[in-house]
């Protein structure tokens, strides 16, 4: 650990990963320090039970931006689209499917209403072709109208031109959809609720707020950024298995000549008159180097690693300010098989299966949130890996992984997450979906429950949100993670902030980190 | 047909049509206003409605008149004369209550009794409201540019927007940018800690609109306090002598003294159209007026889908106005009263009393008062703001006797059950049976009440679905997406029709500024 | 009903004083301006016997814990790290761009207790700076009366009631003793640029305080005097005030409304090269480019001042109490400052100025006109740049 470093970067995420790989290919002696004993971050899969493998935060394969791609040579890994991306359960045996090929999709909404059959197919073109947009702003530094400098202005033309070109009614609906809420916009052009409420779970993912909150239509196309046409949820999966972005990472960053270790927590980042001189880690030792890529949260790296005399109040206070509200919790369960009764086609789960057919339900469940409570009547969606990649379940058996919300990390009665509140919850998701699916329960051979309090015990971030800051408009774009912070440098010379808490954000598989990279490399790096 | 011919006729005498009328005159154009009730005014109209207690039956108070429309139109010798209102007084749970006073130590020193860093944080917050609140005015007297356009004046008026964001600073344009996104509740959080404090400034966001504290967009409506302060003309509030009709009153004076007619009860059936072209209105009566320009001061729903065949209009438009929220979310509720009420938390007569109460004791009350509306029901508890204009204005009431206004949310104009007269009676019990928590003898004073739910603003003043805003302040319907991208510049598809109703920029409140706006751009029209 | 302002703990032995009922705010209290119509009698009771003033509405803070050097090196400009127990420094203390947020005294109490003093509320700000740190901010300004005694004779008087050595006391440190048995803390310190003390009580005893020093002052000469008083000396000590002098960097408006404690004269007060401060970066840029402005004492040359007046006919009028306001300062014509406050030295015997001026003009004997109003018309008449303090006594230290 004595040898000498151009950059410590902390963590091995996908940001931390491609940060290293951008840094160490500039020919950077560059060392990754993480705290868990393997690289991958949120994407980690873990052996929840004998022989189960999955991720405990059931993070989809998120967006691998193709000029990170290019300009890092990295091998795009081949990706499968499930046939039906979403699925909503609406009664035991009953089920809307949205499949991707969209006169499919129309074909089955046709049941319900053929008023939203007819609008489907350029509801899903439209959303696909704005996404398309934000893919644009995510592969360089947000944009800032208010910073100075012929380079910002030249590149916020270059973004506005890319705006016009979406043509004049699309520009228009961008910026209309992006302040509002995802109800206001499905309701009007739908009428179907099952409809309506599957597309806006999607759209509050992750968020502590329900789908009546303004800027919700932002969060929906977020997490649409890279999605393939047609699919109103997630990015579809890597063929070759999970953590396949995060391994591809992995390899460049070594071949680019990065050290990577493991079980090596950073405890405090190291100043000196203003600039850092390297960390300390939890096991006393010291390692240097004049510079510091930070993968962790905003929170977590200022409030948590750096001394507070070197830093502003007021940028501490921002920092504190940040909305992190961590809100959805996950429940792994192993299975011995799917049932087969349930109706639930294994189609359906190789995407993912809403369990939630009402939009008022998603909005009350959020409301319990409001106010501190962990729903009575949680939003739960369900997914089975095990269609996609068999080799996560023993021969013949599945995992099934239930994203739940609202499980807020910050409750009202302050008891916090203790042993019997995460049974409840995770019983009443159980029965939930047993259901939904009857015979579930009956094939259960192990659940594993994660809540916001374990996802802040086990990755570090701050109050369980997998987001490293909620996704609202004051928090995204040149706003993340605080204004002023936006470009990953900050005040202290050679610290730089690369994780998803900085733009694009969460889902972007190594975006944050590749972008503070090359500001890193940009602001020079001689002594 | 009448005998004399007009140049313009504006659809609808609210201030905003009245303003038009006014600058339109004041240009040498010969103008008439056609307003369907016997008063002009619209939602900002006194009437006596019971014998010898004078009501501002809608509108209440005043803090957000363009002080250029004031001075260009002469509107105190037009009647205009603005009184101030002393104190916001929240009355709370456990007796106490917070006040904010007219004198800043004063204020200081009460909001120092509930929490001494929230005393402080006050006069850094304040500050930066003045510069956000200066860094807004621009934009207020801005016709909006179409960012979809190519047109030389478009660009050039983008250029100028871009330059005012620029030249407020990464600080500022920053700030502001968290006050037009963010939920008032969160942005008071990173403010301040003292519950009371924060409900009662985030109510001032979610009046309105159907938003709860702690949706994001309302946090920037916390502005329109400090807008006034920075125009020099008022306090933050003011009340209007003789009530909010006696501003309608004053600008249809001016109007008058610069040469516009003003007709009331002459409802407008249709706008007439021939090729494309207005060439005059029909009115319910039968009667026609011809004039080669109609602007509607009619909210976008009735000026796009009822004083025109929407078969005329581009169907993105149509389909833009469809979308257009509305969603009335208020009620009013007027009492006469045989004396003064009394309030348990500042017993007695004082100056609590020429003031406005605010029922808005923790942003959790006013959060479930919204999860009432949301599931499709008036609040049970309902957010409210009271004032008695006649502690104000004694010739609003008999001597002794009182009027005392409140302002009700939520009430949602699509209230599951419909508007029943039992329905509105529940909504009028449930407002006054609040208020008597903290002021018990008000119900044995109540001589007479109206309750006004968003159906009766509806039907009587014809503002669409009762919006008292004519269409949401929510941001993605302000500025050049009022009402519609493309048609926020006061035109429409039809030659020489235009709106210049609050349902354009910047809207709301009684403000003027898009009368004014929409008149200057038609004078600038026909100058080129 | 409840008074707009609050009173202090001295108000029921002030009130019946204030003869000519001039009143006037200072931070939401009510203070007297003066006692008599006139300050003379009080501010020559400042110079020439003891004063004894009220300046219980100053903030004061008590900080404590094993951070408490951490948080207040942090926060203010000079080296806490070598405060020593029972010292005191004035320091004002800056945001991160370098631009002065207040000024007040840092008392250390004991090891790990300090008490600050300052014009304005600073809870929040301190609370921000404390962030991560083992330390408690009590605002304790309302359970703490303050005095001043200032004078040539205050020493004398404060020996005739207190045991403490107050010949040891030297300036800018402060004891913990008694008078009359009443226990005070006792500062070599004040606003007024003269011999003096504050003395630092419990509420609940500044009425006995008050009794004990009027009395035993009573042979002395003992006066209480008001702000108008403390002003005319402030300005000949070369003190500067807030939202007089400057701006709180919390509520200028605008750039030109920010100072740095260079821009102010105080540069002695910053130490650029101590551990990490709010600030330090950009006064260290400050410190290597050179401040943009300079607070200087000008000297309003009298025979200029009369001319002005002569032409109209009339003898020099001058300003009866301190004025706070902002007059212009040129140079041929061209403007290169302003004037925040001003007055007649009854001492010195010349009109004295406090200005802003930029640093090309900061030189001692520089010569500027000032704007004033002669008889309706702004008129010019000629001041020289001059070295604070105007009056620097020697047994202010002594």
């Amino acid at each position: 650990m004595n040898d000498r470093h151009d950059v410590i970067v902390i963590g091995a995420g996908a940001n931390g990963l491609a940060a290293a790989a951008t840094l160490g290919r500039a020919g950077l002696a560059v060392i990754v320090l993480e705290q868990s004993g393997a690289v991958g971050g949120l994407q980690r899969t873990v052996e929840f039970a004998p022989g189960f493998h999955a991720t405990p935060t059931a993070a989809d394969d998120g967006w691998l931006p193709p000029a990170m791609a290019r300009d890092l040579g990295l091998g795009v890994p081949v990706r499968t689209i499930p046939d039906i991306p979403l699925t909503v359960a609406l009664a035991p045996g009953d089920v809307l499917p949205l499949a991707r090929e969209s006169r499919a999709a129309a074909e089955a909404i046709r049941r319900h209403s053929a008023r939203d059959a007819a609008t489907w197919p350029a509801f899903t073109a439209q959303l696909h072709k704005l996404a398309g947009f934000l893919a644009v702003l995510y592969q360089r530094p947000a944009p800032d109208i208010a910073t100075t400098g012929l380079r910002d202005l030249a590149s916020l033309l270059r973004v506005a031109l890319g705006l016009r070109a979406l043509g004049r009614a699309d520009m228009a609906e961008f910026l209309r959809i992006v302040p509002m809420s995802v109800r206001e916009l499905l309701d009007d052009r739908f009428e179907c609720e099952a409809l309506k409420a599957a597309v806006a779970a999607g759209a509050v993912r992750d968020l502590r707020q329900g789908p009546r909150s303004g800027g919700t239509g932002f969060v929906l196309l977020h997490y649409l950024v890279g999605a393939a046409p047609g699919s109103v949820r997630d990015r579809g999966y890597c063929r070759d298995g999970p953590e396949t972005c995060v391994a591809a990472l992995d390899a460049l960053a070594r071949r680019n000549g990065v050290t990577i270790r493991t079980d090596t927590a950073v405890s405090r980042i190291l100043v000196r008159d203003d600039a850092v001189t390297g960390v300390a880690l939890a096991s006393g030792a010291e390692v240097s180097a004049p510079r510091v890529l930070s993968t962790a949260d905003p929170a977590a790296t200022f409030l948590g690693l750096v001394d507070p005399v070197w830093l502003d109040p007021e940028l501490l206070h921002a920092v504190r300010n940040i909305k992190f509200r961590g809100a959805a919790a996950v429940v792994l369960y192993a299975l011995d098989s799917l049932p087969q009764r349930g109706g639930l086609p294994a189609a359906s789960l190789a995407g993912v299966v809403t369990l939630t057919p009402q939009l008022d339900a998603l909005e009350r469940a959020a409301d319990a949130a409001k106010y501190g409570n962990v729903s009575e009547h949680p939003h739960v969606e369900i997914s089975a890996p095990s269609i996609r990649w068999p080799a996560v379940a023993p021969p013949g058996k599945h995992v099934v992984v239930a994203r739940v919300q609202y499980a807020p990390h910050c409750l009202k009665d302050g008891n916090g997450w203790d042993g019997a509140r995460r049974e409840a919850l995770a019983d009443r998701v159980s029965h939930l979906i047993d259901t939904a699916v009857p015979g579930f329960l009956d094939r259960v051979l192990h659940r594993a429950m994660f809540t916001p309090a374990d996802f802040e015990a086990r990755y570090g971030v701050t109050e369980g949100a997998l987001t490293h800051g909620e996704l609202t408009l004051d928090q995204v774009l040149f706003m993340r993670p605080i204004p002023g912070l936006a470009h990953y440098a900050t005040p202290l010379t050679g610290l730089y902030l690369g994780g998803a808490g900085t733009h694009p954000g969460p889902g972007v598989m190594g975006g944050g980190g590749w972008l503070a990279a090359r500001r890193l490399l940009q602001d020079g790096t001689g002594p | 047909m009448t005998a004399r011919r007009y140049d313009v006729i504006v659809v609808g005498g609210g201030h905003n049509g009245l303003v038009a009328a006014a600058y339109l005159a004041r240009a040498g154009r010969r103008v008439l206003v056609l307003e369907r009730r016997s008063m002009v005014g619209g939602a900002a109209v006194t009437e006596e409605i019971f014998p010898g207690f004078k009501f501002s039956v809608f509108s209440y108070v005043v803090s957000l008149l363009r002080p250029e429309i004031i001075r260009e139109l002469d509107l105190p010798r037009h009647g205009l004369q603005i009184l101030p209102l002393e104190s916001t007084v929240t009355p709370l749970d456990n007796g106490d209550y917070l006040a904010s006073w007219a004198d800043p130590d004063e204020t200081r020193r009460e909001l120092c009794r509930h929490s001494p860093r929230d005393a402080e944080a006050m006069a850094v917050f304040g500050r930066l409201m003045q510069h956000m609140a200066m860094a807004v005015k621009p934009i207020l007297g801005m016709v909006p540019p179409d960012p979809g356009s190519l047109a030389p004046s478009d660009l050039a008026g983008l250029l100028r927007f871009g330059r005012h964001m620029r030249g407020l600073g990464p600080d500022r344009f920053h700030a502001l940018f968290k006050l037009m996104t963010m939920s008032s509740a969160d942005y008071l959080d990173e403010w301040f800690e003292c519950g009371p404090l924060k409900a009662t400034k985030s109510a001032s966001g979610i009046i309105g609109t159907f938003l709860g504290p702690r949706s994001p967009g309302t946090a920037y409506v916390l502005l329109h306090h400090y807008m006034g302060e920075i125009d020099g003309a008022f306090r933050a509030w003011g009340f209007q002598k003789g009530g909010t009709g006696a501003i309608s009153d004053a600008i249809a004076g001016a109007a008058r003294a610069l040469g516009a007619e003003i007709r009331t009860d002459a409802a407008v059936e249709r706008v007439l159209v021939r090729s494309g072209r207005v060439t005059g209105v029909a009115l319910v009566s039968g009667e026609e007026v011809a004039a080669p320009v109609v602007i509607s001061g009619l909210d976008p729903r009735l000026t796009f889908t009822q004083l025109v065949d929407p078969d005329e209009l581009p169907a993105d438009l149509v389909e833009g106005v469809r979308r257009f929220k509305f969603r009335g979310s208020s009620a009013k509720v007027n009492l006469a009263l045989a004396g003064l009420p009394e309030f348990t938390c500042l017993p007695g007569p004082g100056p609590h009393l020429r003031g406005a109460f605010s029922i808005s004791p923790s942003v959790e009350y006013l959060e479930r008062a919204y999860d009432d509306a949301k599931y499709g029901d008036f609040s049970r508890q309902p957010y409210m703001d009271i004032v008695i204009p006649s502690m104000i204005d004694p010739g609003m009431a008999p001597p002794g006797r009182h009027v005392m206004s409140i302002f009700v949310q939520y009430a949602p104009y699509a209230r599951t059950g419909g508007w029943t007269d039992a329905a509105r009676d529940a909504l009028g019990d449930a407002a006054v049976q609040t208020l008597a928590r903290y002021a018990p003898n008000l119900p044995s004073l109540v001589l007479h009440r109206q309750v006004l739910t968003p159906l009766d603003i509806e039907r009587i003043t014809g503002l669409s679905e009762g919006n008292i805003f004519q269409g949401e302040l929510a941001l993605h319907q302000l500025f050049f997406l009022r009402p519609v991208p493309a048609w926020a510049k006061y035109r429409t598809p039809i030659e020489g029709y235009w709106q210049c109703g609050a349902g354009t920029h910047p809207g709301g409140g009684i403000m003027g500024a898009s009368g004014r706006l929409a008149a200057y751009e038609l004078l600038g029209s026909s100058a080129r | 009903m409840t008074l707009v302002l609050k009173t202090t703990p001295f108000h029921p032995r002030t009130a019946p004083l204030v003869r000519a009922q001039t009143w006037r705010r200072w931070a939401g209290y009510q203070v007297a301006s003066a006692y008599d119509p006139h300050p003379d009698r009080e501010y020559a009771a400042i110079r020439n016997a003891a004063a004894l003033l009220d300046v219980s509405p100053l903030r004061k803070y008590r900080i404590a814990g094993p951070d408490a050097v951490r948080l207040l090196d942090r926060l203010v400009t000079r080296d806490v790290t070598r405060c020593a127990v029972g010292q005191v420094l004035y320091t004002p203390w800056c945001d991160a761009r370098g631009k002065v947020l207040d000024d007040g005294t840092l008392s250390r109490l004991d090891e790990r207790t300090f008490r600050l003093t300052s014009a304005e509320p600073n809870l929040r700000w301190l609370t921000m700076s404390a962030a991560g740190m083992d330390v408690t901010i009590e605002d304790v300004s309302e359970h703490t009366a303050a005095l001043a005694l200032q004078g040539p004779l205050a020493r004398a008087i404060l020996a005739t009631v207190s045991p403490a050595d107050l010949g040891a006391l030297r300036y800018f440190r402060l004891l913990h003793s008694t008078v009359r048995g009443i226990p005070v803390t006792i500062s070599r310190t004040g606003y007024t640029g003269d011999l003096g003390y504050e003395l630092w009580v419990d509420a609940d005893g500044a009425l006995p305080l008050w009794d004990a020093l009027v009395e035993a002052g009573a042979p002395y000469g003992i006066t209480p005097a008001g702000i108008w008083a403390l002003d005319l000396a402030r300005i000949e000590a070369g003190l500067v005030m807030i939202d007089v002098d400057y701006f709180s960097a919390h509520h200028a408006l605008i750039p030109d409304q920010l100072s740095s404690p260079f821009e102010l004269g105080l540069g002695w007060t910053v130490s650029p090269d101590k551990g990490p401060f709010t600030g330090r970066r950009a006064l260290r840029d400050e410190r290597a480019r050179g401040r943009m402005w300079a607070f200087v004492g000008l000297g309003i040359d009298w025979d200029s001042l009369e001319r002005l007046y002569r032409q109209r006919g009339l003898p020099p009028q001058l300003p009866p109490i301190a004025w706070r306001g902002s007059a212009p300062v040129l140079v041929n014509g061209r403007q290169v400052g302003y004037a925040t406050s001003g007055c007649w030295s009854p001492l010195l015997k010349r009109y004295l100025a406090l200005a802003h001026v930029t640093a090309a003009h900061a030189e001692r004997g520089t010569g500027v006109e000032l704007e004033l109003t002669v008889e309706h018309r702004r008129q010019r008449a000629d001041a020289v740049v001059t070295p604070l303090p105007f009056l620097d006594l020697e047994r202010k230290r002594a």
